[in-house]
């Protein structure tokens, strides 16, 4: 084994213990960190591959937006400490079959995938070729700026409603 | 690997963190100092010549301080939450070239850790705003209501004017077409940013001092209603990391501003004598810390509301309006 392999599956140790202890922790504050971890290890993986671009886009989606309307998310509505419940309910071994069933579906197709097979180092020269090219393809009109634009709108609409909803109501006889 | 680059990388490692270690120890002092003069103070000048040795014995004092972790506390968070506050402050300016290249006994060496990393900008915007959950963490883990109210709020804020942040570092990537901090101060060296984007700085340097919760955008450590907000709870020297944080992301800010806006190491005779480089950005980045301080000592604290406000209603309209302009500017004109 490479040094390469040995970080490689340090990492993805790592990512399923996140994953794993997100899903059983508890507590709602703890397992949004460890859910952190696991999109971490998503990031240092593509770091791995060289992929730098990908890696910091990672990180500042999933762990910076994302991760962080969560917890504060769950900060606002739930007793601040304290609130542990139990995350798991009487069907979670169907649930784990059918989270088994989808993985090693996924896994038996892309082992068909042939390019697959080989080490990813070609990704090493041309990265800056694909971020230009990543950035042509989504405004060009034969390639994908229609489901950009599609994605932009959902989004967009995404945003007006939750804005609707979080108005505050119309004070009688206010003037605001 | 090549021993040699391993060497290379722990040297320029050890020197970062040395860099931000005592530049956070002296800019305490310096501000201290500088607070003092501008309130017609004489500030800390016992320990040592001119106060020289004030933040070693301020080192001391909070090392040997009891450590108080409150009984109610979620521990493992309680203490982890300062230390996600400070290690972003340390790997930020991984990708900051502090100089051009150097030959020493015919090998050149590039002053930044990383390199020319294709995405540095992106980079910095990315780790920048990790420690936003050291923040919230530290509010949350310390069951106290009043630092749970000042996590909230530095979190709501700090997202906020990330945003504009975002969009001041989009101008200079434009103009520079290049999201290298290399290849965005190298384009400087005709007419630095801040005269092509004046808008874009302004932005900037707004939204980096409400990033780092400096004065007047120190909502969320407000003693007089939050009793310092989200580390009240904290002491000795976990206080002293969330300080350390505080300091060191003025620091690297100062740096990115330097190297976004005010031509980063780029100055007269550069090219000739080039351990100028790291001299010239380093005296710029003292300037831009003094303004810094300079506003801390003379405007007073923006309501909540208000800054709020600023920032979603008049920072982003601007922000967006300069992208705009400054994308038009640069297909009819050129860039560089």
């Amino acid at each position: 084994m490479t040094v390469l392999q040995i970080i490689f599956l340090g990492i993805s140790v790592i990512i399923v213990i996140g994953a794993l202890m997100t899903v059983s922790s508890p507590n709602l504050v703890h397992a949004a960190l460890w859910l952190i971890l696991a999109l971490a290890g998503v990031a240092a993986i593509f770091v791995l591959l060289e992929a730098s671009f990908l890696a910091v886009v990672q990180v500042a989606v999933y762990i910076d937006a994302i991760s962080i309307l969560i917890v504060i998310a769950v900060m606002l509505t739930r007793r601040a400490m304290g609130e542990t419940e139990r995350q798991i309910n009487r069907s979670w071994l169907l649930a784990a079959f059918a989270a088994f069933m989808v993985f090693s579906g996924i896994l038996s197709l892309f082992s068909q995938v042939p390019q697959l097979a080989n080490t990813p180092s070609d990704l090493v020269e041309s990265s800056e070729f694909y971020i230009q090219e990543l950035g042509k393809a989504l405004v060009n009109v034969d390639q994908s700026i229609i489901p950009f634009e599609v994605a932009s709108v959902l989004l967009l609409a995404a945003m007006i409603g939750a804005i609707f909803i979080a108005r505050p109501p119309e004070r009688a006889g206010g003037d605001s | 690997m090549d021993p040699a680059l391993l060497v290379e990388w722990l040297v320029k490692s050890g020197v970062i963190i040395f860099l931000i270690l005592t530049g956070f120890a002296y800019l305490t002092l310096f501000e201290r100092r500088v607070l003092a003069r501008i309130q017609v103070r004489i500030g800390p000048n016992r320990a040592g010549p001119l106060g020289l040795l004030q933040p070693l014995a301020d080192g001391i004092k909070l090392l040997f301080k009891e450590e108080v972790i409150p009984d109610k506390a979620d521990k493992v968070i309680f203490i982890l939450a300062p230390v996600l506050t400070v290690i972003p402050a340390f790997v930020l300016l991984a990708v900051i070239p502090l100089g051009p290249e150097i030959s020493i006994l015919g090998r050149s060496y590039s002053l930044s850790l990383a390199g020319d990393v294709n995405v540095g900008v992106l980079y910095l915007l990315a780790v920048a705003s990790i420690s936003v959950y050291g923040i919230v963490l530290a509010g949350w883990s310390s069951n106290n209501k009043y630092a749970l109210l000042g996590g909230l709020r530095s979190a709501a804020q700090m997202i906020s004017y990330e945003l504009v942040l975002g969009l001041a570092f989009i101008g200079p990537i434009l103009l520079a077409n290049s999201m290298s901090l290399k290849d965005i101060i190298q384009a400087q060296s005709r007419v630095w940013f801040i005269v092509l984007q004046p808008i874009g700085f302004l932005l900037f340097l707004v939204a980096s001092i409400a990033e780092v919760n400096r004065a007047p955008f120190d909502m969320p450590e407000a003693e007089q209603e939050l009793t310092a907000g989200y580390h009240v709870e904290y002491s000795g020297m976990k206080f002293a990391l969330f300080f350390m944080a505080e300091y060191g992301k003025m620091i690297v800010v100062s740096f990115i501003t330097a190297s976004l806006f005010l031509g980063g190491y780029l100055g007269p005779f550069v090219d000739k004598l080039p351990l100028l480089g790291p001299i010239y950005l380093l005296v710029k980045v003292t300037l831009i810390l003094f303004f810094m301080i300079w506003v801390r000592a003379t405007w007073p604290r923006i309501r909540y509301d208000r800054l709020m406000a600023l920032g979603w209603k008049v920072l982003l309209p601007i922000g967006l309006l300069n992208i705009i302009i400054t994308a038009i500017l640069v297909i009819l004109v050129g860039g560089y």
